[in-house]
């Protein structure tokens, strides 16, 4: 593959697009409500209407609004439909003939449209993540290009420092750094991991990005292993996912195919193999040093930093371990340039974050917002709100490792160091809606409860902590709870925090402590009376 | 009882997929999670024999293996029933009442996530996060997943999955 020739593919597939392009999205959320049935229902009315010529329908990755779903959008004309079923379906085909549509039409000048920026998600709901050909012709692999040709590692590793892209696993470390210590460390051997272990329960941003544009993140991926000296690369997923494989799957055979991946890529001296891992199901396996033990095909229990990845990684060699999002926003920062990137955002947390807008709130979805943007703007305006006859309490970010931020504090912007400075965290992009309804102390537990089951059971304040704390909890919870259990609750919280070895355990009493701080009065409500 | 010194001579065919998968990795202890994967795909479910035939050929020590296999959540070390039924317990499932679903499935079958039926008709899971969590609640019945769920749509979809032919032993 050459320069010319993967321009040739652009202008081929552009000049074989329709006059009218019907998309419908085909990710896990809108498959399972019968999207395969409305693919073929829609194919078959362009036959039946001898419209063939004029009308192509597309398969696309997440569209957002999966709440909404099943999905069908047109263009020319910006129409989102909703609801979609095999039986509606046709009348949307219909509609080019002066037909009208039956399904319910969304509003695209919407505010969960209008205030979203897309550079994650610009490719989602637009190209077939299955053909390579859509992804090369929205402007893929160029980035890969002028990377190779037009740069030097080390002027990558600086775009990427410039950026100010941080961590989008959650903890948001600087990437740039990490990139440079990767690129400094010495050894000839070196590895890329992609972290797609998403294990925040109530969270779907990066298994959506691998369903919906698999070469964005192996793009990113390549690029990093040419800018530390690597070649070869791990992609680690969720055994849950098995769209998301299957079509990284299908993303790594075609790259390979087109001599995008594998051993001279663009005929250049630079090679790079990507293997897929899949997860077994646990939830440590997030944290970086817990994944590279599964990756070895051991228990996924982690270990004491430092030694770094970065330094000492996979099979003791020199790792860079970035997750999915991180990867997938590396190729439009060399295509559009480090300042670009930096412009968006917030001083200290610059670019977009996709978050998943689930609970309850009326627009469910996925959502890719411009850091700095307040809670209130994401909950109300682009969530839409409360559900009918409800009001919205809290919102939890961060899943397990999270906290609940009550709806008093909706004006927080959201940041790393904001959401930090309220007793929460920015996390994967968990971002659950929580209403009257919902009672904080069994939210509580319920987190408490994930984390016992999920302890790799190493150390012990993480192993025999959660699972005290559970136990107060359920004590509080079937109102036998006294005033010094609530106060033995915080002790312990805090002992856990401190005392784990690693993220999992350090962060699981987050649930429990920020409901404390919040939500007391729900807690003192459940104590016994003073006798 | 199955020939556990080399199933790869029994009549099995499965074994040889499960080899085929080891031999890609060129039998390296690495590729262990890997094939117990495969293991659970062409079997069903991890048994003693499967545990020692890919300890064995990884040369890696059986205690390994049954600490791997019996780490992660995903891999099963009992048969399971003809039909599942995975109940996601992702945050946004559980706020919209994916418990009120596990427990009434619990009622009408009277097994608890984990385990199966004693006909060995179903098996009741529950999942970590599916990554549906728009559609929340969603339920995975044999595969399939299933969005907005309500404890009365899923006793009826477990109904309708029962009973079915006995598979023959």
């Amino acid at each position: 593959m050459t320069l010319d020739e993967l321009n040739a593919i652009t202008q081929k597939e552009k000049a074989g697009r329709k006059e009218t392009c019907v998309r419908t999205c085909m990710s896990t959320g809108c498959m399972s409500s019968g999207a395969g049935e409305i693919k073929k229902a829609l194919d078959k009315e362009v036959a039946e209407k001898g419209l063939v010529g004029k009308v192509e329908v597309r398969r696309v990755g997440c569209m957002g609004l999966c709440g909404g779903g099943p999905l069908v959008t047109v263009e020319p004309g910006n129409k989102i439909y909703q609801h979609v079923t095999p039986e509606t379906a046709p009348s949307i085909i219909d509609t080019f003939l002066g037909g009208e549509a039956i399904p319910k039409e969304g509003d695209p000048n919407s505010p969960f449209y209008t205030r979203q920026t897309s550079v994650v998600r610009a490719n989602a709901g637009r190209i077939d993540p299955e053909r390579i050909e859509d992804y090369i012709e929205a402007g893929g692999y160029q980035a890969l290009h002028r990377a190779l040709y037009e740069m030097n590692p080390h002027q990558i590793v600086e775009a990427v420092n410039k950026s100010g892209l941080r961590g989008r696993g959650g903890a948001g470390f600087p990437t740039g750094i990490k990139w440079a210590t990767v690129a400094k460390a010495p050894g000839d051997l070196k590895y890329i991991v992609c972290n797609g272990d998403e294990g925040d329960p109530g969270a779907f941003m990066d298994s959506s990005i691998l369903e919906s544009s698999p070469h964005s993140v192996l793009e990113g991926m390549a690029i990093a292993a040419f800018a530390v000296g690597a070649s070869e690369g791990f992609l680690y997923v969720r055994a849950e996912y098995p769209l998301a494989i299957s079509r990284l799957q299908t993303a790594i055979r075609q790259a390979k195919a087109k001599g995008l991946l594998g051993s001279h890529i663009f005929e250049s001296t630079f090679s790079f193999n990507v293997e897929i891992r899949i997860g077994a199901g646990a939830f440590v396996c997030g944290e970086e040093t817990a994944l590279m033990a599964s990756i070895e095909g051991g228990r996924g229990q982690p270990r004491p930093r430092p030694p770094f990845p970065a330094e000492k990684g996979l099979w003791g060699k020199p790792t860079l371990i970035n997750n999915v999002e991180t990867f997938a926003n590396i190729a439009p920062i060399i295509e559009h340039g480090a300042d670009w990137y930096a412009s968006k955002g917030t001083e200290k947390s610059k670019g977009t974050k996709v978050f998943s807008l689930t609970g309850n709130v009326r627009n469910n979805g996925l959502i890719e917002v411009p850091m700095g943007i307040t809670i209130r703007e994401i909950v109300e305006d682009l969530g839409g709100g409360a559900t009918e006859g409800r009001t919205i309490k809290a919102v939890q970010t961060g899943g397990p490792s999270g906290g609940c931020i009550p709806a008093s504090l909706f004006d927080t912007a959201v940041d790393y160091n904001s959401l930090m400075a309220v007793g929460s965290i920015m996390g994967s992009g968990g971002m659950v809606v929580l209403d009257d309804h919902t009672n904080m102390v069994e939210l509580a537990k319920f987190y408490m409860e994930f984390c016992v089951e999920e302890s790799c059971g190493k150390c012990i304040p993480c192993r025999a902590g959660t699972v005290q704390i559970a136990h107060l909890l359920t004590k509080i919870l079937e109102r036998k709870g006294t005033p010094a259990d609530v106060e033995q609750l915080e002790e312990l919280c805090e002992m856990v925090k401190n005392t784990s070895l690693c993220g999992l355990g350090q962060t699981a009493p987050n649930p429990v402590l920020s409901t404390l701080r919040y939500f007391r009065n729900e807690y003192l409500a459940l104590l016994q009376e003073e006798k | 009882m199955k020939d556990t010194t080399n199933p790869l001579a029994s009549e099995d065919k499965r074994w040889k997929i499960v080899d085929a998968k080891m031999r890609r990795y060129a039998y390296q202890p690495h590729a262990l999670i890997e094939t117990l994967h495969t293991v659970q795909e062409t079997f069903g479910f991890l048994d003693e024999d499967a545990l020692r035939f890919v300890a064995s050929s990884l040369h890696v020590p059986l205690s390994k293996v049954y600490g791997v296999a019996t780490f992660y959540n995903f891999f099963k070390l009992k048969p399971q029933g003809e039909h599942t039924c995975v109940v996601c317990m992702g945050t946004a499932c559980y706020v919209k009442g994916a418990n009120k679903i596990v427990k009434a499935i619990e009622e009408h079958t009277g097994i608890k996530p984990g385990e199966t039926t004693p006909d060995r008709q179903l098996s009741l899971l529950t999942a970590r996060c599916i990554g549906a969590c728009s559609i929340a609640p969603a339920v995975i019945y044999d595969g399939q997943v299933a969005s907005r769920q309500t404890p009365e749509a899923a006793l009826e979809k477990i109904q309708n999955m029962e009973p079915q032919e006995t598979a023959a032993l």
